[in-house]
């Protein structure tokens, strides 16, 4: 059977089981287990609806639960434990992290995270609320967002060959191909520079590929906030006197401080897991490591389960403050 | 009144001119592959892709006619012809017989061929040999030339990558890969979410905060955690790698977004109308596939870009869950990765099958824009 058989099948196989499960489960209970008729009917109705949410929810839950919860207990087990030939597990207490914390390969990935975690978010950030900010009231205004929201659509891989190409170096004696290295000698640069190649600033470059990518994001919550501050705050500053950079210092982002903080952290999520970049561009060579990329190497190629399952749980580890916040967020919400 | 830049046009230009320079940095990248991926192997090579869009200076290597054509014209053979071809719009500024001096003749000047004859060459690549004896050989001679010529641009590098079966380089058979993964992926979650997230927002269950607490924790929650032991897991059950376990794994996914989305659209919807139907004696079966999921189409069409988005551009759930030892079942974005590493100097064709992949999650980019925004503005937690 070709793949594109395949796939029609598992759509019409996947929906109509998702309609069928639904449809017929819910018959089950209305007309067979507890039909509102009879001597029972108000019993059975109020047992009826208080199964049914269960059945609504229960293939979603399956899903989650198998999925998303699951993996995290069961890494966290693979973490503390060896595999040993035959299949089996012995447990190895903290032994993977140990000998994770002895390799300078971790150390340096957590570095260049580190720098990851506090150039991309706020420099993305800051972009997309100067886009935001910008384009708020010029006509052409829409056009220019989406133009800088368009590589949203772009798959990391994708923006890893086009920023290659940005990157891309030729000896000294040939016309540069790659427009930054154009730039460079066009400015004065006497040698063009491998960029991808030179440590602490190859990591930067990849970052700013990241940073290309979620300023649209950042740039699309932040325009919507700044369009929802009251009228009436920016006029009476201006009445005040105000100039445009104190209005947009004082009045409008002390405003929109939430929205800032949850794309900020919406970014750093992001960031966190950024894997695609790296292993297109560099592959962590000459010092661009990061975690999210040494996992793979650990559990892919090293094929050591022990150690790339601790460093999935230093991943989990440093995102557990947002997923704290985010869920304390939502409950506050919802009261 | 609010319009405060309006009121200095100092600074009105300012933002004016700070907008187009933020909006050139960030399209000329991707203008720059796109551009590439209409060029010669050669082009790029030579030159950079913003040259392209101007007429360039060349030298070229051409030879003229070969002799079997030439014709008797008052007892001298002659043969006359056109350096570039037909459609050619080129300028000479100068040309040569000798690869040692290959700017020795402006148009127009008549050189002494090494064989025997003449040859003129005219500023537009006219040429017309003349000799008083036959010519002889089955070639014509090598003529050099210094020319400006017109922007070229050329679709070969996409018949190449997208039909050449028989290419190495082929993406033919990696984007219908590509589009098999991501059609199911993008159906099946929202279907599933629907009815979840229908529970959550409209129906009085214990425990109903609890699981939307959850819900909004999982959307967090790393996807590198689930790697290993779904692996494990897909390998236990006897999916192994392949289509199944990638329709699966980017379901679960999906979910915690997909329900997340659809309950706050759905918890927004007006009380009264489910109230009043409930009151006509609707189930909630029919309450929700008559009312609910009609209304909420929009936030459908939301998770719908997004699933179709990310599982299109996934790289990494991909290569865990999908691409096996055979590589039959690649994908588009393991394929550029690929040619990253075997390719790495072959920008004609790493540009036109990076632009493949890109074109269609663009296309939907930017007709669907509007769903996209408003899932980006429902979805970031408030």
């Amino acid at each position: 059977m070709t793949p594109a058989l395949q796939g029609l099948l598992t759509i019409a196989i996947g929906v109509s089981g998702c309609v069928g499960y639904f449809y017929l489960s819910n018959q089950f209970i209305d007309k067979v287990l507890f039909p509102p008729r009879g001597p029972n009917a108000g019993r059975n109705i109020n047992r009826a609806n208080i199964i049914r949410p269960w059945l609504f929810l229960f293939p979603a839950m399956a899903v989650l639960g198998l999925y998303l919860a699951y993996p995290v207990v069961e890494t966290l087990r693979l973490s503390l434990t060896e595999r040993v030939p035959g299949g089996t597990y012995r447990w190895v207490g903290l032994d993977n992290y140990v000998q994770m914390a002895a390799e300078p390969k971790f150390w340096e990935a957590m570095r260049n995270n580190m720098l990851w975690l506090i150039v991309v978010p706020a420099m993305s950030t800051a972009f997309g609320l100067l886009v935001a900010q910008l384009t708020d009231r010029i006509r052409w205004g829409n056009f220019a967002k989406s133009l800088i929201f368009m590589p949203m659509a772009i798959s990391f891989v994708g923006a890893s060959v086009i920023w290659k190409l940005v990157y891309d170096s030729r000896p000294a004696e040939q016309d540069q191909i790659g427009i930054l290295n154009a730039l460079y000698i066009f400015f004065g640069g006497t040698d063009p520079q491998t960029w991808l190649t030179v440590p602490f600033w190859n990591s930067l470059f990849l970052m700013v590929v990241l940073i290309w990518i979620q300023t649209g994001f950042a740039m699309v919550i932040l325009s919507a906030a700044l369009r929802g501050i009251p009228e009436e705050t920016i006029e009476a500053a201006i009445l005040d006197g105000a100039n445009p950079f104190q209005i947009f210092f004082k009045i409008k982002v002390p405003q929109i401080k939430t929205t800032i903080l949850v794309v900020w952290t919406t970014i750093t999520i992001t960031v966190l897991k950024v894997f695609d970049i790296v292993f297109a561009m560099t592959n962590g060579q000459w010092e661009t490591q990061v975690l999210a990329n040494y996992m793979y190497d650990k559990l892919f190629r090293a094929n050591d389960w022990g150690v790339g399952s601790a460093s999935a749980m230093v991943i989990m580890l440093l995102v557990a403050p947002i997923l704290v916040w985010n869920v304390r967020n939502a409950r506050k919400e919802m009261e | 009144m609010s319009d405060i830049a309006g009121t200095r046009p100092a600074l009105r230009w300012v933002v004016h001119a700070s907008v187009i320079f933020l909006v050139v940095l960030w399209v000329v990248p991707t203008l720059g592959l796109l551009i590439s991926s209409f060029r010669t192997a050669d082009q790029i090579a030579t030159s950079g892709w913003w040259r392209s869009l101007f007429p360039s200076e060349q030298n070229l290597t051409l030879r003229s006619a070969a002799p079997e054509t030439q014709v008797l014209e008052n007892g001298i053979y002659v043969i006359e012809g056109q350096l570039f071809g037909d459609d050619q719009q080129a300028t000479i500024s100068k040309w040569g017989i000798s690869s040692r001096d290959v700017g020795a003749f402006k148009p127009d000047q008549t050189a002494e061929l090494r064989r025997g004859g003449t040859i003129t060459v005219t500023a537009d690549g006219d040429y017309r040999m003349e000799n008083t004896e036959e010519f002889t050989g089955n070639r014509g001679p090598r003529i050099f030339v210094t020319a400006e010529l017109p922007p070229e641009f050329t679709f070969d590098n996409y018949q190449k990558v997208l039909l050449d079966q028989s290419s190495t380089d082929s993406m033919g058979k990696a984007f219908f890969n590509t589009l098999t993964v991501t059609i199911p992926a993008t159906i099946i979650p929202i279907l599933v979410a629907a009815f979840a997230a229908y529970a959550l927002a409209w129906m009085d269950f214990p425990g109903r905060a609890l699981l939307i607490a959850a819900v909004v924790g999982l959307l967090v929650v790393p996807l590198q955690l689930a790697l290993i032991p779904l692996l494990k897991f897909h390998l236990s059950i006897g999916i192994g790698k392949g289509y199944l376990g990638v329709w699966l794994a980017h379901t679960g996914f999906g979910m915690p977004l997909a329900i997340y989305l659809l309950r706050n659209y759905m918890a927004g919807l007006p009380r009264d109308l489910i109230e009043n139907a409930r009151v006509d004696g609707a189930t909630e079966f029919q309450i929700f596939t008559k009312l609910i999921l009609p209304l909420s189409f929009p936030a459908l069409a939301s998770f719908a870009i997004f699933q179709f988005l990310w599982t299109w551009n996934d790289l990494l759930v991909a290569k865990v869950f999908l691409i096996d030892a055979t590589g039959q079942t690649t994908v588009m974005t393991n394929r550029i990765v690929e040619l990253l590493g075997t390719r790495g100097g072959n920008w004609e064709i790493l540009a036109t099958a990076a632009f493949v992949s890109i074109f269609v999650p663009l296309v939907v980019f930017f007709a669907m824009q509007k769903y996209l925004v408003r899932g980006l503005l429902a979805g970031s937690v408030k």
